[in-house]
């Protein structure tokens, strides 16, 4: 029995392994066919380039990865958390900025805390921020059954609107229309990384994992993990079970805000050069947690490499920019596999029909 | 004689499953033809390959003799075929008239013409006085009404073999009867009748002949006037069934559920669904609550469990009020539920059988410490419940709850229940969808309950299992409770009058 049920579970890892896999095959199919059609002559090499991404440039390449695979692993965290629980979290992108520019403010304006525990600080106002801009639709859904997609993209737009609007007040540099630079100390600690990996690589990445674990420990191992996933695959068994739905979603959608706005806080808080725009922009980060959680099919260890993945095409698209493509095309094809990488559930289902099918077959 | 229908060594195969294995039906033309089988025997898998739904592997179909492929439903409506449905096909906001007509409608110049076909339908209503009017809405008018529509919709077809699922199933006992005059009318004018039931009674009182599945298999054929009662059940179980439940005798105790002057007004309409409902229920003592479905029994239960608020009244649970105390802590005081749907309100389908046989209590410490869950501890208990409660799976504690049969998703819904020792029991239609054994299984745990002097509250619409089961019967009727009487001093008859809404009992007040 013991043994059975093992096989069983492989065999499910298994299937969730390639359906993510062959989405992934899908996307770069396609991304070859736009760049084939865009310049002929360089598709090749172009297409090579995409798939080398981060382990072209060496070490510094894989550091640049793993510095763009951060906050979208964060983002692709909390879409799945939320998933998980039943909710469709598509306000990522407003945690995320609200997430960022707490960061930001406290890392330009608090400079009077000590430095080691600056950047730590500003990691925490991230969290609380973009726990925040989650609590609203949670409480919104919980109490008053608003959709929380809904509540949600309308977050995304206050969030946008309202730190540009409190950039240009607090810490605006007007010259180029973006936010100041943080003081030093709100920078995460390198740690020594990035002499090796890069100028961009710190401590992000394990920032990230280390709340990847948190998470999947929380959604495997405890109560209210258990609670959650009985909200998500059936309300109303859970409500009779006693379990309370309310608390459960306002709860959910905090935990997925902050990790959504400490997303934000690493993304920026790197001494990168990346600023806060003032610009009437929806972060993109936010949806690509979308993507990052669909091809990681929810499960926190599957964002990990999902994250990681999307690091690495999107490092590859950089490159592109050597050869003779326009830099459109570029942010197409990424998108195009980050799309397709969306269609990994459609192709864990057709895997299984398929399964299915050679075993009817065989058995007749 | 002449066969109308002819299905000869039917197979149908799911995958490994076979659902039909070398079936053979005959019916006769001129008879009520009657298919018993417990749920699952391929009952309806036969009947959908008879209607077009599902291709047969092996076998032939004969239609008055002539042999014939079966494609899909319209194909079986060109044959003459038609069903009756147990979940009736009816647009609730269309007319009777319009529903009869729909997919067949005459039009002039892309207007409907519908003179011709009112007549034809008032004519067949008339013949077979079913008191119908053509303009009533079908959201206007009653369960029994909506099925002589079906009826209706074959005969405005001029269908002449006519299958029945379960037609009785949502019946009261007179309106089954007047279904049962009905279909020997039918008969008498030549047409044939594949009649889908579990109820011997009926198949007693209205059958010609019966054809019995078991498992998929081909049993057997009988006359029924030649066939006793037992005789068929046993052809259908494959063993001898004792339907009979032995209870002890024992004089209820006190009170340990009590529900006072209850009244829940629907979201929708603001009629109230519940009307000044009270009673108590007390230790040693199963109370029935008798109707037909529909008539606020639900609503009851979600009033008592706390699953919907109530407007007004109380529910005092072994003398504690607990009107507005949470659905946890109503579980915690000794309530346990049983409830009607086992797959919206029961199981968490996705979780393993395992997590489901915790729900009501992965948060007590002997499954938890510090927030986080003690598999070990967990799975024992759910060995342990496996065991007692004889919980079939393919793979023990750890199959998925979605891939069990309903009989034994329910029994792991009654043994996490049952075995929290609580002191009453609410259970809303526990065996509906289940086979014989199960059914008997099922019924010996409530009444094991009851010998033990808990409380029993059971919501049931078979009559037959109201009055084997019952100490006290309350019937419901558009959310009032019209009677309350002993089982030993009523007839079904009488029960269905109550139901029906033609009588009220004296104490129903009390």
């Amino acid at each position: 029995m013991k043994v059975k049920k093992k096989v069983k579970e492989e065999n499910k890892k298994l299937i969730n392994f390639s359906s993510s896999v062959l989405a992934i095959v899908a996307g770069l199919i396609i991304g070859f066919l736009i760049l084939l059609f865009s310049n002929p002559q360089q598709a090749l090499t172009g297409f090579l380039t995409i798939l080398k991404g981060g382990f072209a440039d060496g070490a510094s390449g894989i550091g640049q990865m793993f510095y763009v695979a951060t906050p979208i692993i964060m983002t692709g965290l909390s879409v799945g958390f939320a998933f998980k629980t039943g909710l469709f979290n598509i306000g990522a992108s407003g945690q995320f900025t609200m997430g960022a520019f707490a960061a930001i403010f406290v890392g330009i304006k608090w400079g009077w805390l000590p430095g080691e525990i600056h950047w730590m600080v500003a990691l925490l106002a991230a969290a609380l921020l973009g726990a925040l801009w989650g609590l609203v639709p949670g409480i919104l859904k919980a109490f008053l059954n608003v959709n929380e997609v809904i509540a949600s993209i309308m977050m995304n737009y206050i969030g946008m609107y309202l730190v540009n609007m409190m950039v240009v007040k607090n810490i605006y540099d007007q010259v180029k229309n973006q936010s100041m630079p943080v003081i030093a100390s709100a920078n995460l600690p390198k740690a020594g990384l990035d002499k090796v990996l890069g100028p961009n690589m710190n401590i992000g990445i394990f920032i990230a994992i280390l709340f990847v674990i948190v998470i999947y420990i929380l959604i495997e191992k405890t109560t209210f993990g258990y609670e959650l996933k009985a909200c998500g695959q059936n309300p109303h068994a859970s409500k009779y079970a006693g379990i309370n739905a309310k608390r459960n979603i306002v709860l959910s959608m905090s935990i997925a805000g902050a990790l959504a706005g400490i997303g934000g806080a690493l993304l920026y808080l790197a001494g990168s050069g990346k600023y806060l725009q003032v610009l009437d922009m929806i972060a993109p980060e936010g949806f690509n947690g979308i993507s990052v959680a669909l091809l990681g099919l929810s499960h926190p260890i599957g964002i990990l490499f999902a994250g990681l993945f999307i690091g690495h095409i999107t490092v590859g698209g950089y490159n592109l920019q050597l050869y003779d493509f326009v830099i459109e095309v570029i942010d197409i094809i990424i998108a195009v596999i980050i799309y397709f990488g969306a269609f990994a559930l459609l192709f864990k289902n057709i895997i299984r029909t398929f399964i299915k099918k050679v075993k009817e077959d065989k058995s007749v | 004689m002449e066969h109308v229908i002819e299905m000869n060594h039917i197979t149908k195969e799911f995958g490994n499953f076979k659902a039909n294995d070398d079936i053979t039906l005959q019916v006769r033309k001129g008879e009520i033809h009657a298919l018993l089988g417990e749920n699952g025997a391929g009952k309806s898998t036969l009947m959908s390959v008879l209607f077009g739904l599902y291709q047969a592997e092996k076998g032939e179909i004969k239609i008055r003799g002539k042999e014939v492929k079966i494609n899909n439903p319209n194909d079986a409506n060109n044959l003459g075929i038609g069903m009756v449905h147990q979940h009736f096909k009816l647009v609730h906001n269309f007319t009777v008239l319009e529903s009869i007509v729909l997919g067949r409608e005459v039009t002039k110049n892309g207007f409907l013409k519908m003179d011709d076909a009112r007549k034809k339908v008032i004519e067949l209503s008339e013949r077979y006085k079913f008191k119908i009017d053509p303009d009533a809405y079908i959201s206007d008018i009653t369960v029994g009404m909506q099925q002589r529509v079906e009826i209706l919709k074959m005969l405005y077809c001029d269908n002449e073999i006519l299958i029945f699922d379960e037609p009785t199933a949502v019946l009261t006992p007179q309106e089954i009867e007047e279904l049962l005059k009905v279909m020997k009318q039918l008969v008498s004018e030549g047409k044939s009748i594949i009649f889908i039931t579990h109820k011997l009674n009926e198949i007693k009182e209205a059958a010609d002949r019966c054809s019995v599945l078991r498992k998929g298999q081909y049993i057997g054929t009988v006359n029924v006037s030649e066939t006793t009662k037992e005789e068929m059940s046993e052809m259908m179980v494959g063993r001898k069934v004792n339907l009979e439940v032995d209870k002890k005798d024992i004089e209820p105790g006190e009170p340990v559920l009590e529900v006072k002057n209850m009244t829940i007004k629907s979201k929708h309409t603001h009629k109230n669904v519940v009307h000044d409902v009270s009673f108590k229920v007390r230790k040693g003592e199963i109370v029935c609550i008798a109707g037909i479905d529909g008539n606020g029994q639900s609503e009851l239960v979600y009033g008592i469990t706390g699953l919907m608020p109530i407007d007004e009244g109380n529910v005092v649970l072994k003398g504690k009020d607990v009107t507005s105390e949470s659905i946890r802590q109503r579980c915690l005081d000794g309530m346990a539920h049983i409830p009607e749907d086992r797959h919206k309100h029961g199981l968490v389908l996705d979780y393993s059988l395992e997590e489901n046989l915790v729900l009501q209590s992965y948060f007590k410490p002997r499954f938890q410490k510090n927030g986080f869950l003690k598999f070990g501890a967990i799975s024992e208990y759910a060995r342990y419940l496996i065991e007692k409660f004889d919980i079939r799976s393919g793979q023990g504690e750890n199959s998925v709850t979605r891939g069990m049969s309903g009989g034994n998703q329910q029994k792991a819904i009654i043994a996490r229940e049952l075995d929290r020792d609580p002191d009453i029991v609410i259970a809303v239609q526990p065996v509906r969808g289940l086979d014989v054994g199960a059914i008997e299984y099922i019924h010996k745990q409530l009444v094991k309950q009851r010998d033990n002097g808990k409380a029993v509250l059971l919501v049931s619409f078979e009559l037959d299992e109201v009055m084997t089961l019952s100490d006290r019967i309350l019937v419901m009727y558009e959310g009032e409770v019209v009677a309350d009487v002993k089982p030993s001093e009523v007839t079904v008859n009488e029960l269905g009058l109550y139901m029906a809404g033609t009588k009220r009992g004296a104490g129903s007040e009390s």
